[in-house]
């Protein structure tokens, strides 16, 4: 067992944890974030995507321990916009019909906001791009990308 | 204004945007032990034993359990008693019949010990003959000694329908082209794979399963343990997808029970994707020899088609009835005056196939809408122009289809203006014209124009179709109920994953009630507090379970409208309802709130004479007299590489008629989706097995689920249609993308390389598959 | 899903990386980025008892102009890689070639150190450091040596490091004036190339890297020698597949991929005009 200490949407957070333990899972289980899902075991879907240190991760492909005294933010840690319900990327979401079964839409949403946060207005082909390595099934990302579209025009700047 | 037809935002949205949806993995279940399958790596084999000794000695593993230890439970169920041979254990007994085919369980205390656990766990195999595909296990066949993957059952194969004579008319006919087509098998790959909690108390079983009808898997687990259906509670709660394939009735969903039962805890299984792509039923693994019967003028004479479908190596009931949905829409929607069709169902060493998104129907389109295109192809006729020739007109509905003029009914549709518009939106003749240029240009890539006009049945169904597949029932049930306060609580047997049925609902309901939408609630999945409902499939949801919301709301009306009438000392026939408010027609001034006739509704002493507390609540089990058909065409624009072979799609094109459309926002969503899996079925999915049965698409590095990258903008245009089957005119759309695109997008890459005479490519068109047919010797 | 269970050093230096190596032996593995190990180990496919995190060892993230080459730090990540100004101008296919690994998580995570270490002849960098005829620095107990590219992919997931080593450093010639084409043939973005021929024109000089073409990175020598002996490009790409052996799998024949190897190489050169 070896002591974790992870920051995670802006709390801080202490567990002994055998080091094989996916940042996934202590998320899911140590911390009951269940928002984070698993859809594959290949790094493959993307559906765990969750923001290390501000960068978007695939938290299935990370070990908790390799994100000890790190910050990490979850779907759980994103904060609605000035005068909207949510986020920009999940009011976005909302509005355009981005998801259907919501399974991926936690890691989706999460890939989307990274993107945002370095490009703040991408083009089809940046968003599919950015968006490489989250799988939906349900979609097709036509309205994803129409969601992030939505996103980059309608959040307030600074 | 009407909610029904509008682009309403979904209720479901919020609590899945934020992360709080439920899915079952996330819920918490205090003193829930872990169960994970240790799976056969034969393809065919006897087992000789099972070592689970130094499993057995892992810290935290709280037991390891084969098939000796459920001896006396029942088997799966689903199939017909004539089939007993091929009826399922909960665990392999003696034999193993596919590569992941479950044979033993680790139960630990968390899912890192089971993993440990079921890697520790020594099987020792006697190696069988492996028959890994439709040719191998009809081979066999041929040989009365040869290998029989159910020897009680002496064959590999089961006649569905009997070839029927050829009938004279083929012969007769002025010309005939016979050819193969291969209907890749496919993997649903939901997001979500399979996940269930078991929880067997003093009070009875709670199953929390990731499945498409609880109350089915409900009464079918209480017929397995024998308990009493009260004490058996099933919740489907968020399902992340699933696209047929949690229909099934998977080994877990009665181990799992079994387990907890006997452990005395709740025991909770979560399979990882690998597992998944070996576990959970595959789709399509069909294979059809095609003959189609033609004069001068393109018209189709007649279509006689053998049907072998792969069952893998447990059949699965639905996977029984997929060819006889392929037979049934093996004339497309063309007036084919003659169809013979014959389905073989074959089992093979392989992981069972069942239905997937289209089941059966995808399959018939494939052929039929390629066997058009071979058949201009052979006349030279225009792909549009052979269609139009042969279409069934407007005028001819209700049509029986002569595949089966007895249960083939197609509603209604306009075939020839949906190929009219598609036309018009792809701009047909400009991109003939660019097609001609591009082609001749040695440093473009070769440009192939792709049609498909099709239809399928939906909306399950007419009494005893769906019975046919082991359900209860072919109607669906809902309830609404009116809260003193005028909200409605609807409770509906659907059991949506995705489809957005709750918003639908509300809509539907809105409209009839004149109650605001966000007065509204929905929900499912629940035995205990939803009447009993049949289940999400075979898209039906609003076909028929929108249909029974309307219908429940409309009786709903008509009660409060006495109450109104009776507070407003008006004539019923005088009241509407509006906006949440009842008034008097003409005198808007006179006017009661809904929240005032709800509460009267409670209060006898408020109430007309005759009429009691509680009548603002309707339950309705709905029944439709035919099945729906969805209906469209589908065009394609692909670029192939002229060196590698790489199709890439420039364009994709959309018609769809669903009849009337509840909500354009979640009825595109559907399209979209569907079309994503028809494409990808055409370009990049494909499970494949080893010749000795082992799998070499087993995980998502090597079965190619396309990402936002890899699929095109989607255009989309409409032709409505209303059918007459419910009150709505809805035809329903689940399924629809995925059973019009796959032939789109082959008819195009077959056009695209019709200078290298190409007659057919089957599925998926690799860019290797495309390069060979290129450089193949003429 | 779920790794087997390992026991974890975090090193806090490379000099205590190299001892935890030395004395685990076959036993330990490095974690840099984690995303070639740790996939495997997930699957069952790699079970090391001993782990040694080197993931925090930001002393080795750097891409520095050393004059006449650029080096790279082997723990700097892909992302950087792509983003750097230095290689975008001094070594422009590397940065391009860093943008196509996997997707942009696995880009935020892996490292240019990792990916090299582990030798992968299906991946992206190996066969791009190849063709530019790049260094690897290893360092093990006894001190620091440095590596032609062309001797440190040996194997299948075999490197010339030895289990007590630990790759430091990468060093890359600058071409600020060359021609370069990274031509990546897969059939979805996320994927690794079924083929892939990474260009470099220097003048005279010209490099060849192939993707999957054999366990390891291939310079496609043939044609490199065709190019400098005056052949056209049609003539040279011709012979790109000479000396490999390239695998058939569910993605690609070798046949094919012998094909897509003479057209890859074709259109890299075509591309890779300066």
């Amino acid at each position: 067992m070896t002591t974790v200490s992870i920051r995670v949407n802006g709390i801080a957070t202490s567990r002994d944890v055998a080091p094989r333990t996916l940042l996934v899972h202590y998320l899911r289980e140590e911390l009951g974030l269940t928002g984070t899902h698993v859809g594959c075991d290949t790094s493959n879907c993307g559906a765990c995507t969750v923001h290390l240190n501000g960068e978007a991760v695939k938290s299935c492909t990370v070990l908790a321990v390799q994100a000890d005294g790190e910050d990490v933010t979850s779907i759980e840690g994103l904060r609605p916009a000035e005068g909207m319900e949510f986020h920009p990327v999940q009011q976005g979401f909302h509005e355009c019909h981005g998801l259907q079964c919501g399974y991926c839409t936690p890691g989706m949403v999460m890939a989307c906001a990274a993107l945002l946060s370095e490009n703040a207005d991408p083009s089809e082909t940046e968003i599919r791009t950015a968006l490489e390595g989250n799988l939906c099934r349900c979609t097709g990302y036509q309205m994803i990308v129409d969601s992030v579209r939505w996103a980059a025009e309608h959040t307030p700047t600074a | 204004m009407s909610l029904v037809g509008a682009a309403v935002r979904r209720k479901e949205d919020p609590n899945l945007l934020v992360g709080r949806g439920r899915f079952v993995d996330d819920i918490v279940v205090p003193g829930a032990v872990f169960m994970m399958f240790v799976r056969s790596t034969e393809a065919h084999a006897r087992i000789r034993s099972i070592d689970t000794s130094n499993a057995m000695g892992i810290q935290g593993v709280v037991g390891v359990f084969t098939a000796a230890d459920f001896g006396d439970l029942a088997k799966i169920p689903g199939l017909p008693p004539e089939l007993a041979p091929l009826h399922r254990s909960v665990l392999a007994v003696d034999t193993v019949r596919f590569v992941g085919d479950p044979l033993a369980v680790v139960v630990a205390e968390d899912r890192s010990i089971a993993e440990d656990a079921v890697e520790a766990v020594v099987v020792d195999y006697e190696p069988l003959p492996v028959l890994a595909s439709i040719g191998a296990s009809l081979a066999a066949m041929a040989d009365p000694d040869g290998p029989r993957i159910y020897p009680d059952l002496a064959t590999n194969a089961l006649p569905i329908i009997p070839e029927a004579e050829r009938d004279p008319a083929f012969d007769a006919a002025p010309h005939r082209v016979n050819q193969r087509f291969v209907n890749n098998r496919c993997s649903a790959v939901p997001i979500e794979a399979l996940a269930i909690v078991a929880d067997w108390g003093p009070s009875g079983l709670v199953v929390h399963a990731s499945f498409q009808a609880p109350h089915h898997l409900r009464n079918q687990l209480a017929l397995f343990f024998g308990i009493p259906q009260h004490e058996c509670r099933v919740v489907a709660p968020d399902v992340g997808g699933g696209f047929g394939t949690k229909i099934c009735f998977y080994p877990e969903w009665f181990l799992a029970p079994a387990l907890s039962r006997l452990l005395g805890r709740p025991v909770r299984a979560a399979q990882t994707r690998s597992e998944g792509m070996v576990h959970m039923h595959h789709g399509r693994a069909q294979e059809n020899d095609v003959e189609v019967a033609y004069d001068d003028d393109g018209k189709i004479l007649g279509i006689r088609v053998h049907t072998y479908q792969d069952l893998g190596g447990y059949p699965d009931p639905t996977g029984l009835g997929l060819g006889v949905l392929t037979s049934w829409m093996s004339c497309g929607v063309y007036a084919i005056p003659l169809a013979q069709t014959a389905v073989t169902a074959v089992i093979t060493n392989t992981t069972p196939v069942a239905a997937y998104r289209g089941a059966g129907r995808p399959e018939a389109t494939f052929f039929v809408e390629r066997m058009m295109d071979i058949v201009a192809d052979r006349l030279g006729l225009d792909p549009a122009e052979i269609r139009f020739r042969n279409f069934i007109q407007p005028d001819q509905f209700p049509y029986a289809a002569a595949t089966n003029p007895e249960a083939v009914f197609y509603d209604s549709g306009n075939y020839p203006a949906a190929l009219d518009e598609l036309k018009r939106i792809m701009g047909y003749e400009q991109l003939l014209a660019e097609q001609s240029a591009r082609n001749a240009d040695p440093s473009q890539p070769l440009m192939g124009i792709g049609l498909a006009c099709w239809l399928e049945i939906a909306g399950f169904g007419p009494n005893g179709s769906l019975e046919g597949f082991g359900h209860l029932g072919s109607w669906e049930s809902a309830q609404i109920r009116i809260q003193p306060d005028g909200t409605a609580l609807i409770s509906a047997g659907t059991s949506p994953h995705g489809q957005g049925n709750a918003t639908a609902f509300a809509q539907i309901a809105g409209d009839e009630l004149g109650i605001d939408f966000d007065r509204i609630s929905v929900r499912f999945g629940d035995t205990e507090t939803v009447q009993q409902g049949i289940g999400t499939m075979g898209s039906r949801a609003i076909a028929v379970g929108g249909d029974a919301v309307k219908n429940a709301a409309i009786q709903i009306r008509e009660r409060a409208v006495q109450i109104a009438a009776h507070q407003l000392e008006a004539a019923p026939e005088d009241i509407e309802v509006a906006n949440g408010v009842f008034s008097v027609r003409g005198t808007p001034a006179r006017s009661v709130a809904w929240a005032e006739v709800a509460t009267a509704a409670f209060q006898p002493l408020s109430l007309p004479e005759g009429m009691g507390a509680g009548t603002l609540d309707a339950t309705v089990f709905n029944e439709v007299s035919n099945f729906s058909f969805p209906t469209g065409a589908y065009g394609c624009v692909v670029g192939v590489d002229r060196l590698t072979g790489e199709v890439g799609i420039e364009r994709f094109i959309v018609v769809d008629d669903c009849g009337v459309v509840i909500n354009p926002l979640l009825a595109e969503g559907q399209v979209h989706g569907g079309v994503a899996q028809g494409i990808s079925q055409a370009l990049y999915e494909h499970v494949q097995y080893s010749e000795s049965g082992q799998p070499l698409t087993s995980t998502l590095v090597d079965y190619l689920v396309p990402a936002a990258t890899d699929l095109p903008r989607f255009e989309t245009g409409r032709v409505v249609t209303p059918t007459p089957v419910n009150s709505l005119g809805a035809k329903g759309i689940g399924e629809s993308g995925a059973v019009g695109s796959p032939p789109a997008v082959i008819n195009a890459v077959v056009d695209a390389l019709s200078s290298f005479g190409v007659v057919h490519l089957d599925m998926p068109a690799t860019p290797e598959k495309v390069w060979r047919a290129m450089n193949a010797p003429t | 899903m779920i790794p087997s269970a390992f026991d974890y050093i975090r090193a806090d230096s490379a000099d205590a990386a190299i001892a935890a190596l030395a004395e685990h032996g076959d036993e330990a593995k490095l974690l840099a980025g984690g995303h070639s190990l740790l996939p495997l180990m997930k699957l069952r496919l790699a079970s090391p008892s001993v782990i040694v995190d080197i993931g925090r060892l930001a002393e080795l993230s750097y891409v520095t102009d050393r004059g006449d080459h650029v080096a790279i730090g082997a723990l700097t990540r892909h992302r950087d890689v792509e983003r750097s100004e230095l290689l975008a101008t001094q070594v422009p296919i590397l940065a391009h070639a860093a943008r196509e690994v996997g997707d942009p998580q696995v880009r935020n995570r892996g490292t240019i150190g990792g990916s090299l270490a582990h030798g992968d002849g299906a991946s992206d960098l190996p066969a791009v450091v190849l063709a530019l005829g790049g260094t690897l620095i290893a360092r093990g107990p006894a001190g620091e040596r440095s590596v032609a590219a062309a001797d440190f992919f040996q194997g299948f997931l075999e490197t010339a490091l030895a289990p007590d080593e630990l790759l430091t450093e990468v060093r890359v010639p600058k071409v600020p004036n060359a021609g370069w084409s990274y031509q990546k043939f897969n059939r979805r973005a996320m994927d690794w190339a079924i083929v892939g021929a990474a260009v470099v024109r220097n003048g005279s000089d010209c490099g060849i890297g192939l993707v999957n073409m054999s366990t390891i990175p291939l310079r496609a020598a043939a044609s490199e020698r065709a190019l400098a002996g005056g052949a056209s490009v049609a003539e040279a790409s011709s012979l790109a597949d000479d000396g490999t052996e390239p695998s058939s799998d569910i993605h690609g024949s070798s046949e094919y991929r012998r094909h897509l190897a003479r057209v890859l190489v074709r259109r890299g050169l075509e591309a890779a005009t300066p």
